[in-house]
């Protein structure tokens, strides 16, 4: 098996672990995300949620803790287990629900539904449903920074599942061949639908899949936001010093199955179990907010304060009007 | 008390078997755990709890076959009152009404030119003689000294100037950074170019032939021809795709294809065919200025054929717009790229037999001129579809379904297609000749006509 130099798998820097605010934040926004998938899952099973959907539990503290890194001009693109990367980017909830519902108020007008919403304005590039294709995307995203010569970086998500695609390796190479400020983001959740990692690729180390191109890159508890935040840190640097791309792996977990129609039989419940016991990034935050001595009746508030917001988003996107059958035949082309 | 509902576990499940329960009443539930076990007729599915709480009652006995999605199948007493801000309605919600059954929706009526612009016949004053080569070149290079936006991409486009010489010296005006050899690397090289429109950019990408293009057709299609649709209009993909298309000259069946129908089938693209110099130089400007993704479908072999081309600063041709190449009264011609050389020879040779030919140049396959089109069919009274690629689902199929939907009544006598033999091109000369549609074959198919 392949081995990397070593210079590509320490952190450069021990990173400061963040601070009680920042921490607060993070767990905010994690818990945000998890209420969000809870409620679109009961939504789901109610019949007002439809087709595809792909639950974020488990992979929270991935997003959020790469989300900490950037900033206003970063972009970001993913698959489509899109919803937690829209709301750490700061969409709406109530945009991203009513889409979910196909409604009108939805961020895609009710037309792109669970895989296809966007957000410029947020800085955010989809949602997309052929697996791999983003990756390709995404490092056009980061062309566009290098072609205009600013220091902006594009974060890049795509599931191991998605990194045996043809395009991830042709795009692996172009980033590194014109230094483009590409953050690829290799979500490891350990499941490609049923098919697990270890049956579906012949790299026991995906996070030395970029070797070849001579990509730094990193392997990362993807279940601890600290963890991928100073990761997330290193590697966003990295693109801004215009040094070309940068390969994280984040090694997680998804708690739900791959879509809702999945019996998720390829796994065992106690494997589930375990995870969610021993690994939940959202528990390992509160524990350490607790150490850091913020009072339980503070997160307690903090919690139905989220729980309310989700709601509110709930009834909101079961109470928008459905798209005008108008909107049929509106946005296949800009009219010039 | 918080109503725990029949789930729906599928997009198509509409009822399923409770086949066990794994919590009893008085037991504590939390948030992921699995209270019950619900067989459809796909799977076994294991329902995990939404709300937390303590289970007050089942409703539904296990082993109950039948159990409908949004009934309720138990009860869930709630923590002290506040960690069920969100309680399911009591009333089982039914998902949103679809709309009763109607008639096909209408769209807009597809008389009208996509894009209205100024009349495609403009006098533009004086001309020179340019190849379509020269002209491409002048065209992508106005563009982008006008707009540092656009850039050109493509195998071989920079130092090797060109595998068909098209982007000779664009490279010492423009720089590296503007004008971009790829690796030999279509489906990453594609999605790239369509990420770097979608952050703001107007990429220009060749392909050395359109045959390669199919290894990113998905990127093509899927990414910049339906995210904007996807989007609600939020993501427009300002994109040109443009090489040679079709058949060149003894290169066999792996290169030698059109491609015409394929991306013409597909809304969220513009597909453009031109022919001469002036087409060439006029549809590429157009292409480039316009907001979304277009299709540039060139011919190997026009690349050296020379036209007039106007001069003017200025001159630029709309996205639409047919051009009448030459009037005729009896039969229209219908054709596009180099086929249009072939239905001006067939129209020299009806000519000498007494029949006068109208010749419509198509230039824009997708929005198609319907306009012109029909106005020339219902003057002529009879109609030939002319084109390089395979008859089956081909562009003559589509127009000749137009025409029979828009002016039934005016014709004279059944429309032709002349089109490409329908198999993979051969490589030897005289089979290849064999292939391809020849004046004769228009001559002959107009024949039957009178």
């Amino acid at each position: 098996m392949a081995t990397a130099p070593d210079k590509t798998r320490k952190l450069r820097k021990n990173s400061e672990p963040m601070d009680r605010d920042e921490l607060r934040d993070a767990y905010a926004n994690m818990l945000l995300i998890r209420r969000f998938e809870e409620k679109a899952g009961q939504l789901y099973g109610m019949g007002l949620i439809a087709g595809f959907c792909h639950l974020y539990i488990g992979q929270e503290a991935v997003v959020v803790g790469m989300q900490h890194c950037i900033g206003k001009g970063d972009q970001v693109i993913t698959s489509y287990r899109d919803h937690g990367h829209m709301l750490a980017c700061g969409m709406d909830p109530k945009g991203v629900m009513a889409e979910l519902t196909g409604r009108a108020s939805g961020y895609s007008r009710g037309k792109g539904g669970s895989m296809h919403m966007f957000s410029k304005e947020k800085g955010f590039f989809g949602g997309h449903g052929i697996v791999g294709a983003q990756v390709s995307l995404g490092t056009g995203l980061g062309f566009a920074n290098w072609y205009r010569g600013n220091d902006r970086v594009a974060l890049t998500y795509f599931g191991e599942g998605a990194a045996n695609q043809g395009q991830v390796y042709e795009s692996f190479n172009l980033a590194n061949l014109m230094k483009l400020p590409v953050v690829f983001i290799i979500e490891n959740n350990r499941y490609a639908m049923g098919t697990s990692v270890e049956r579906a690729s012949a790299s026991r180390d995906l996070s030395l899949n970029g070797v070849p191109w001579g990509m730094p890159s990193l392997s990362v508890d993807g279940m601890d936001v600290q963890a991928v935040k100073a990761a997330g840190e290193e590697a966003v640097a990295h693109c801004r010093q215009a040094k070309g791309p940068f390969l994280l792996e984040m090694k997680t977990y998804r708690y739900r199955g791959h879509s809702m129609s999945d019996p998720a039989k390829y796994r065992t419940r106690e494997e589930v179990q375990r995870m969610r016991a021993e690994h939940d990034p959202l528990d390992a935050a509160k524990k350490r907010l607790e150490e850091l001595g913020i009072a339980e009746d503070e997160l307690k508030a903090l919690d139905n304060a989220i729980k309310a917001r989700v709601q509110e988003a709930a009834e909101f996107a079961q109470s928008s009007p459905e798209p005008d059958p108008s909107d049929l035949f509106t946005d296949v082309l800009v009219e010039s | 008390m918080t109503d725990i509902l029949m789930p729906a576990l599928s997009p198509t499940m509409t009822e399923g078997k409770l086949a066990k329960w794994l919590k009893q009443p008085g037991d504590e539930v939390k948030s992921g755990d699995v209270i019950a076990e619900i067989e459809t007729d796909k799977a076994t599915m294991e329902v995990e709890a939404v709300d937390e709480g303590k289970l007050a009652e089942i409703l539904v006995p296990e082993g109950t076959e039948g159990v409908a999605v949004n009934a309720v199948i138990a009860r869930l007493a709630s923590e002290g009152g506040t960690a069920s801000p969100a309680p399911a309605p009591a009333q089982a919600p039914s998902p949103a009404p679809a709309p009763a059954p109607t008639a096909a929706p209408k769209a807009p009526a597809r008389h009208a030119p996509a894009t209205p612009q100024e009349p495609a016949e403009t006098d533009w004053g004086p001309t020179k003689t340019m190849t379509v080569r020269e002209a491409l070149r002048e065209a992508m290079s106005l563009e982008m000294r006008a707009d540092d936006n656009v850039f050109l991409m493509g195998e071989e486009v920079a130092q090797y100037q060109g595998a068909y010489k098209i982007s000779q010296g664009m490279l010492d005006e423009f720089g590296p950074k503007r004008v971009i050899d790829t690796p030999i690397t279509e489906h990453g090289f594609t999605g790239m170019a369509v990420g770097a429109a979608m952050n703001g950019l107007k990429p220009i990408v060749e392909f050395m032939t359109f045959n390669f293009a199919m290894q990113a057709i998905d990127q093509i299609i899927n990414s910049a021809a339906k995210t904007l649709y996807m989007s609600g209009g939020q993501m427009g993909c300002p994109i040109v795709f443009r090489g040679p298309n079709g058949a060149a000259a003894r290169v066999g069946a792996q290169h030698s294809q059109c491609y015409a129908s394929w991306y013409a089938h597909c809304p969220g693209l513009k597909v453009v065919a031109p022919w001469s110099a002036a087409d060439a130089k006029g549809l590429m400007r157009a292409a480039i200025r316009d907001p979304n993704p277009v299709i540039f479908l060139e011919n190997e072999i026009l690349y050296g054929h020379s036209f007039e081309c106007p001069t003017a600063e200025d001159f630029i041709l709309p996205i639409g717009k047919a051009k009448i190449e030459r009037a005729g009264t009896d039969v229209t011609i219908l054709a596009f790229s180099i086929m249009v050389d072939v239905a001006l020879k067939a129209a020299d040779a009806l000519a000498e037999q007494g029949v006068s030919a109208e010749v419509i140049n198509l230039r824009t396959i997708r929005p198609l001129d319907i306009e012109t089109i029909v106005a020339s069919v219902k003057k002529t009274n009879r109609v030939v579809s002319l084109e390089e690629g395979w008859p089956f689902a081909g562009i003559g199929a589509e127009i000749i379904a137009t025409v029979v939907e828009h002016c039934f009544d005016w014709l004279d006598a059944p429309p032709a297609r002349v089109t490409g033999v329908d198999v993979p091109m051969p490589y030897a000369a005289n089979l290849e000749k064999l292939a391809l549609p020849q004046p004769e074959w228009v001559v002959d198919a107009v024949k039957t006509f009178f």
